[in-house]
């Protein structure tokens, strides 16, 4: 039996009388790669500030590598990667800088980093970019290295928050390839997303509507359940009852 | 072990302050901050306030038309505070000059004001002063009041039979003033307009970088990763601690160059002071950015704090002169403090020893708005 | 226009969101008209002296109670010696020594002349003068007191008016400058930095494909901050004449009218702004440096313009607060009408054009 490194059970955020986050329960396993999947405004990504320890929880219980999120929310920090829906690189400092900025926070012995960072540059392709500036890259390689930084620690799990938002299909297919290449490594990867087509991808996914976890399986089974032939049926069919959010 | 975790903070300090001083270098505008703001404040708002009374435009009406209205006429233009404007016509008509700002005092001298004068032993002379600026017109009725009086004791002694020296004891007042003897405005402003740069370089410049990052949201990548909260706010305080003492030698140079002011007292007691202020502005700074989200939040929070810090400061108007309420808030004004030690210390040469209730002041400051700093901020929103 | 005013409604929406900006931007203006009406003043009350008494007789212990009972002094030491003074001047105890040499009494009696040496500190040179001023009035008025006073024939009267301002209130003198801050700030920096963080943030792109012209778009943010400017006039006005008893000398309408004119000078100073930078930290430093600190040295409310150097008087012809400045004074002081402010006026009215034709020229060429 794998190891379980993120279990949550019935983890409630409040904002004043509005439930962002209602009474959510489930585990992921080491080595999953794990969808979070739900409307804009359903809430994703409260929870999953809440796993990252970015906010405290109102009620219910979580842990992450083990560690609880009420107090524990440092020591989840040291195994854990994040790569957030704003674009979270310094853009006046260069690829390489960034690189090893993030990775010396993360305290890997210099040396190691050295030798890791230009191995990552040269296996991203990067080479002859890692001197210049990261603003002044397109969008999907800084999502690359992004998320190259975000496990450049070897972190038990990692959180990514909608990473391939607004590119192309063929930098989205490089992007998975990345993801699967993580995974392969027993990174467990949790990640949230709004294309369906990404959601074939996960191990397993769950689906929040109006704060609360409304179907959570692997996709095939997923879609037998709800008798859709596709994840976009199955995502349809949840969503039309849903009260807040646009769709 | 113990000694290999301790190492790794420090190696994160390390990797955070490299990353501040590379982005500080690589951003033209905070170079230019800290350039050409002192350069230019130093410059320009000493040459500006000069607030010796001079030069006061007067507009003399002479209705009598007599040797003595022409005499007491003379006078006042010979005089190195007046500037005769114009001889008016008519009241009515100066009263229009001192509306366009043209005139600021109007001196009428009355039909048979030396006729009253002789005949009648007295006589009377208007003075109407443009009271605006309360200051300039009191004492330039005053400075007239001077001439005037002098005038009068000349014709009088032209006039009096009686020995003019009835013996009258008389108490001599001599006066001097100290470390500023020929009243050098420059000598005042500069020091001052010095301590207010490194007010203004540390709170903003602390306050606007951090919230930048929060604008464009790299500082949630810092708060998921296991940096410690002191080291987080270590990496922002010392390079902008290094900036502002930067600054503040900048300044002591142009100074010199343009003033050629330097310090009477000793360097060291500059700089030991700015040290420690500067923590504490650091840290008012590093305040401002915890309870704002945007740049232009911080920046309103940091010119509204700046505004009434640098008013009740002592600047411009002295702090005994405050009434009772405010003088009390001033004891926790640490630009209040500043100001006065910097003034103290270049214009005095006043003595680390004989400041040091000041320095317990500003240490007790920086310790204070840091801790409520680093209290404030969090690293997870509750 | 329906667009436009959508547009509008929005901003105004960002602006009335932010809660904590909206408090000080209100609450700056109020704030610094309380501290310029009542805690800030030139006067010299209750200044520390100290007392270095050689003779200690009967008259100098007169005339220390005579400095200590007056308003302006309160004696905080007597010292002992001629050193002393330095040590206590250096730790900025007291700001004036009053000496009084040895057998002052006696001289004063028999030889009718006895000394008293007065030292300043001086290193801040105003106050020095007006409390050795005040010094010399309390002990010249002993000694009228001691011997009388003669009346003296050939008398010259002094007939003195204060015009406009009789009571020589400094309100008269500041409310017309925090006018001009609390406009430039908002009107100039605050709207600049509004605009340039969409620039910076990208979402300006998003605005510009919408149907609005985009010049329209950048107006659209100008206009809550041209109310909220207007707002903080009327505020400052109001607690000008009910808390500080500053009635309003000349017409209302046309102080408001000015006033508007100014705001808009300001609102295009930083639509021009705007239109040449990229990032907000620019734009507020460019504000700072180019806009507050000319508005506080050169408006004339701080620093006597008169005094200032030749360039500097010409240089601050080219700022418009110099010249708003010297329209409220003359309308809300002076009590004057447009006649007196036409040139004013229209030297703002110029500079207005001219900032909006620039900001409008800039923004064509980098928007469309």
């Amino acid at each position: 039996m794998t190891e379980t490194v993120i279990h949550t059970d019935k983890l409630t955020r409040k904002f004043g009388d509005f439930v962002a986050v209602d009474a959510i329960s489930f585990d992921v396993k080491a080595g999953e790669i794990f969808g979070f999947l739900g409307a804009n405004g359903a809430g994703k990504t409260t929870a999953m500030r809440i796993l990252c320890g970015l906010l405290s929880p109102t009620s219910g219980e979580a842990t992450v590598a083990g560690y609880d999120v009420y107090k524990q929310n440092e020591e989840i920090k040291k195994h854990i990667g994040y790569m957030s829906q704003k674009f979270s690189l310094y853009e006046n400092l260069t690829v390489k800088e960034n690189i090893r900025f993030f990775g010396g926070i993360y305290g890997i012995p210099r040396k190691e980093l050295l030798e890791k960072s230009n191995e990552l540059i040269e296996r991203l392709g990067l080479t002859s970019e890692a001197d210049k500036l990261v603003g002044s890259l397109p969008l999907g390689w800084k999502q690359k290295i992004s998320f190259s930084t975000a496990i450049l620690h070897e972190p038990k799990i990692v959180f990514l928050d909608e990473p391939t938002g607004g590119v192309d299909p063929i930098t989205r297919r490089q992007f998975w390839d990345m993801i699967y290449e993580a995974a392969d490594r027993g990174i467990t990867i949790f990640v949230t997303t709004h294309y369906m087509d990404e959601a074939e991808y996960c191990d397993r996914v769950s689906i929040m509507v109006d704060g609360a976890i409304a179907a959570l399986d692997k996709p095939s089974e997923m879609k037998k359940t709800f008798g859709a032939e596709d994840m976009n049926g199955v995502f349809l069919q949840l969503a039309r009852n849903a009260k807040r959010g646009e769709g | 072990m113990a000694s290999a975790t301790g190492n790794k903070k420090m190696n994160n300090l390390f990797f955070l302050l490299q990353k501040e001083f590379r982005q500080i270098f690589r951003n033209p505008t905070i170079l230019r901050m800290i350039l050409i703001m002192p350069v230019l404040q130093l410059i320009l708002i000493p040459l500006a306030a000069d607030y010796e009374i001079k030069h006061i435009a007067i507009s003399v009406i002479d209705l009598d038309h007599s040797p003595y209205s022409k005499r007491l006429t003379q006078k006042i233009a010979a005089s190195d505070y007046f500037q005769l404007k114009e001889y008016g016509s008519s009241y009515q008509k100066s009263l229009e000059t001192v509306g366009d700002g043209k005139t600021d005092i109007i001196l009428t001298i009355p039909v048979n004001f030396e006729k009253d004068l002789i005949k009648e032993s007295k006589s009377k002379i208007h003075l109407a002063a443009d009271a605006v600026n309360g200051v300039r017109a009191g004492l330039g009725t005053a400075y007239a009041g001077q001439i005037i009086a002098a005038f009068n004791n000349e014709i009088r002694e032209e006039w009096v039979q009686f020995p003019r020296y009835v013996e009258m004891p008389q108490i001599e007042i001599t006066s001097a003033n100290w470390y500023n003897p020929h009243i050098n405005y420059y000598l005042f402003m500069v020091p001052g307009i010095l301590a207010i740069l490194v007010t203004m370089v540390g709170s903003f410049m602390a306050a606007l970088n951090i919230v930048a990052e929060k604008e464009v949201g790299t500082i949630e990548q810092l708060n998921v990763t296991p940096l410690k909260k002191w080291q987080f706010i270590l990496g922002k305080l010392i390079p902008f601690w290094v900036l502002g003492m930067a600054s503040i030698t900048i300044g002591m140079v142009v100074a010199f160059v343009i003033f050629r002011i330097i310090p009477v007292g000793s360097y060291f007691t500059v700089y030991a002071f700015s040290a420690v202020y500067l923590l504490g502005i650091l840290g008012i700074g590093l305040l401002v950015s915890t309870f704002s989200d945007t740049q232009q939040q911080a920046t309103l929070f940091a010119f509204f704090f700046m505004m009434i810090f640098i008013l009740l400061g002592g600047l411009y108007t002295p702090i005994e002169s405050m009434p009772e309420w405010s003088q009390w808030i001033t004891k926790f004004n640490p630009p209040a403090y500043f100001i006065r030690v910097i003034r103290a210390v270049f214009i005095k040469g006043s003595a680390f020893s004989d400041l040091l209730p000041d320095f317990y002041a500003m240490i007790a400051f920086a310790i204070g708005f840091n801790w409520l700093a680093i209290r404030n901020y969090s690293k997870r929103s509750a | 226009m329906k667009i436009f005013l959508s547009f509008v409604r929005k901003e105004f929406r960002h602006v009335i969101r932010d809660k904590r900006s909206l408090i000080i931007l209100v609450g700056l203006p109020v704030a610094m008209m309380l501290l310029f009406g009542f805690a800030l003043s030139s006067e010299v009350k209750n200044s520390n002296i100290a007392i270095l008494d050689n003779s200690r007789d009967e008259t100098t212990h007169t005339l220390i109670d005579r400095l200590d009972q007056s308003q302006y002094f309160s004696v905080k030491e007597i010292l002992h010696s001629e050193k002393e003074i330095e040590a206590i001047f250096k730790k900025g105890e007291v700001r004036l020594v009053v000496i009084f040499p040895a057998n002052f009494q006696e001289n004063l009696l028999h030889i009718q002349k006895a000394q008293v040496r007065l030292v300043g500190d001086a290193s801040d040179p105003n106050t020095s003068n007006i409390i050795i001023n005040y010094a010399s009035g309390v002990i010249r008025s002993y000694q009228d007191e001691l011997f009388g006073l003669q009346k003296m024939p050939y008398q010259i009267e002094l007939d003195t008016r204060m015009l406009y301002n009789p009571q020589l209130k400094s309100s008269y003198n500041f409310v017309p400058g925090v006018m001009t801050l609390i406009l430039m700030l908002l009107g100039a920096m605050m709207t600049s930095v509004a605009i340039v963080k969409e620039k910076e943030m990208g979402t300006m792109e998003i605005l510009l494909v919408s149907p609005m012209k985009p010049l329209m778009v950048v107006f659209s943010k100008a206009v809550p901050y041209l109310a909220l400017c207007f707002f903080d006039v009327i505020l400052i006005l109001i607690m000008a004449v009910y808390i500080l008893d500053m009635p309003i000398a000349g017409s209302l309408p046309l102080l408001l009218a000015e006033s508007l004119l100014f705001i808009l000078t300001t609102l295009s100073l930083g639509l021009l702004v705007s239109a040449i930078v990229d990032t907000q930290q620019v734009a507020m430093f460019i504000s700072l440096v180019g806009f507050l600190m000319p508005a506080l040295i050169f408006s004339g409310f701080m620093f006597p313009i008169e005094n200032m150097p030749i360039p500097m008087q010409v240089i601050s012809n080219i700022v418009p607060t110099k010249w708003y400045y010297s329209i409220v004074r003359a309308i809300m002081v002076k009590g004057l009408g447009f006649a007196f402010v036409y040139k004013q006026t229209l030297i703002l009215l110029g500079m207005t054009l001219l900032f909006l034709g620039l900001a409008v020229k800039k923004f064509k060429v980098r928007l469309e």
